[in-house]
């Protein structure tokens, strides 16, 4: 694993990065299958779908019964890789994808598309801030948000051989370039991108950018904040979560979802129970989505470099 | 039904039609075909059918209007829009920040709006759920409910009809919108439903069948929904998506598509065209 980050977007977008990789790992593993419910257009496997309609079935607008035939075919001796946007992947099938899977055994991995205000002109039917927190509450789940393409490609291929239910929440539009192409960032670790004794930032998704953009601007305050990739959202990385907070004795958390449940609350259970510090959120506050550009949504809901750099501060000023 | 009445109607279709692109024009890009598909329908439902007052959108009397295929929402603004519900140049703020224009229908932003919906096949049950309150309330009105036929892929509406027939709500009246596509492409290519007529037949409902792009066979169908019964009713709507500007019907993937400046002024210039015809 390398980071090359210099604050530019990868050229890549996140629906041309499924629509590669998605067919790529059926092509090198016979028992991987993938199913989609009316929205293969959305991730570039459409042409791939249509030429192979034994790899990659159209369930049509039917997203839990596209969770249950999965399990089903989980039980036949297959790797099914399910997709709809977030809200659909999370809400509609969930208790198929709880019970037919989770509880019984069939293991499923889950791709979520347009987290959060990445939605955007969408609306706020379609806006989902509560995906993490639902497959948080899966036992045995695994919930990944990757913050670059790279990342993406590195635990979408880990997904197929991993047990249980796995969540990844899936941007389609563009993301900063974080990893060196062909880096590895394995499920159930952490990535400190930037290292830092005044505060650490535990940031994922769209927010890892909006944090080193936060850390850059802070560093030229005088102000040293660490930023984390938590990429694995579940498991966390609690030692790197634990050694941050103790080298730092303040942490912000940033994420694209609201504040109950997600990545704020699975740092915090951390904290509370091994190294308790002063600590804030930049979330969404508990609202509804609603539409716009993401840029509007992410001043709308508070998901700026900006929030960041406050939060940052009023932690500090708390130790 | 006289030929100046038919003129009239075809005339608010055409209206919404110009309506439906200003909105999506002004975003560049939107839900086009669905939206266009049932132009006529809802030309036929707001000129004629429904009993409704534009100065008061929430009179409990109302006849309700659910678009459970919520994506079409641009079309059912420019029909309220063409009503005077709003101002017309609102349309031009679909989509952008702070709007009260969402993509999909949002009963708590949009004067008119009924019922929120995005998530396909759940406005056919609160569809139901209205048409069963507003009976045990007492109220007269009736409930209007338009489904995609690739929205008929979610087991959620044919739970909804099990129900409406079990509760024999006859004022309930299903139109499904049977414009052959959905997001991926053909209903056929990815999930046959084979003939809606039989199923809807089969789920209790009093069914018929006609071209759903033709104004006078819509207002004969709904006329008839009016007599009450014991059975909900359900009208098969064969349509074209994209339906009413030729050049958005004849592409394939029409689903979501772009209007650019250059579209906007041919498709609207048809349409302007069509309409001194029918109004001249
Ligand atoms: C539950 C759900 N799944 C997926 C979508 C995404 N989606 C929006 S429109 C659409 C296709 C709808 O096809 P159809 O019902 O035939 O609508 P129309 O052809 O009238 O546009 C899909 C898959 C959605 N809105 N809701
Ligand atoms: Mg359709």
């Amino acid at each position: 694993m390398k980071i090359v980050y210099n604050g530019e977007m990868d050229e890549r977008q996140g629906k041309a990065v499924l629509g590669e990789t998605i067919p790529a790992i059926l092509e090198s593993d016979p028992d991987a299958i993938y199913l989609d419910a009316d929205l293969m257009s959305c991730i570039g496997t459409l042409k791939y779908g249509q030429q192979h309609k034994d790899r990659a079935i159209d369930c049509g607008i039917a997203e839990a019964n596209m969770a249950g035939v999965a399990a089903g075919l989980a039980m036949a001796g297959f790797k099914p890789i399910i997709h709809s946007f977030g809200i659909f992947a999370s809400r509609r099938c969930f208790d198929q994808i709880f019970l037919s899977g989770g509880y019984a055994k069939n293991d499923i991995t889950v791709l979520g598309s347009d987290p959060g205000v990445t939605a955007a002109m969408n609306g706020g039917t379609h806006m989902p801030f509560e995906d993490v927190a639902l497959y948080r509450v899966i036992p045995g789940s695994t919930v990944l948000e990757p913050s670059d393409p790279t990342c993406l490609i590195s635990l979408l291929k880990q997904c197929v051989n991993h047990p249980g239910i796995k969540y990844l929440r899936v941007g389609r539009k563009s993301m900063a370039r974080i990893y060196a192409d062909g880096s590895e960032l394995p499920i159930g670790k952490a990535t400190v991108l930037r290292d830092g004794t005044d505060a650490v930032i535990f940031a994922a998704g769209i927010m890892v950018h909006e944090a080193l953009q936060a850390a850059a601007s802070l560093e030229k305050q005088g102000i040293s904040a660490a930023v984390v990739d938590c990429y694995s959202i579940k498991p966390l990385d609690a030692e790197i979560v634990i050694a941050m907070a103790k080298k730092t004795g303040a942490a912000v958390v940033a994420e694209n979802a609201n504040r109950h449940g997600g990545l704020y609350s699975a740092v915090l259970e951390v904290l509370a129970e091994n190294c308790p510090v002063p600590a804030a959120n930049v979330s969404v506050e508990d609202e509804f989505g609603e539409v716009g550009t993401q840029g509007y949504l992410q001043q709308r809901f508070g998901l700026t470099a900006e929030h960041i750099e406050a939060q940052v501060k009023a932690v500090i000023a708390r130790k | 039904m006289d030929q100046q009445e038919v003129k009239a109607l075809k005339a608010l279709a055409v209206r919404i039609r110009l309506a439906t692109v200003e909105a999506i024009h002004s975003i560049g890009s939107g839900h086009l075909g669905g939206a266009l598909s049932i132009g006529d329908v809802l030309a036929v439902l707001y000129g004629r059918e429904m009993n409704i007052r534009v100065d008061d959108p929430t009179w409990p009397e109302r006849d309700k209007l659910v678009v459970s295929k919520g994506h079409a929402g641009p079309g059912v603004y420019g029909t309220l829009a063409v009503k005077g519900y709003f101002p017309y140049e609102e349309l031009k703020t679909l989509n952008k920040n702070g709007t009260r224009l969402p993509s999909h229908c949002d009963r708590n932003k949009t004067p008119g709006i009924d019922v929120t919906t995005g998530s396909l096949g759940q406005g056919t049950s609160q569809a139901c759920g209205l048409a069963l309150g507003d009976r045990l309330k007492g109220r007269k009105d009736r409930v209007f409910l338009i489904v995609g036929d690739g929205e008929m892929d979610e087991g959620q509406c044919w739970e909804a009809f099990s129900f409406a027939a079990a509760h024999k709500l006859s004022n309930l009246v299903v139109l499904i919108d049977w414009n052959k596509k959905q997001l991926d492409g053909m209903c056929d290519d990815i999930l046959p439903m084979g003939s809606f007529k039989e199923k809807m037949e089969a789920f209790g409902f009093d069914t018929v069948q006609i071209n759903g792009n033709d104004v006078e066979a819509i207002a004969a169908a709904l006329e008839r929904t009016r007599q009450g019964g014991d059975k909900p009713y359900a009208i098969v709507l064969d349509t074209v998506k994209g339906a009413g500007i030729e050049e958005v019907a004849n592409t394939v993937m029409n689903h979501s598509m772009p209007v650019n400046d250059e579209k906007y002024e041919k498709w609207t210039g048809e349409l302007k065209k069509e309409l001194a015809e029918l109004e001249g």
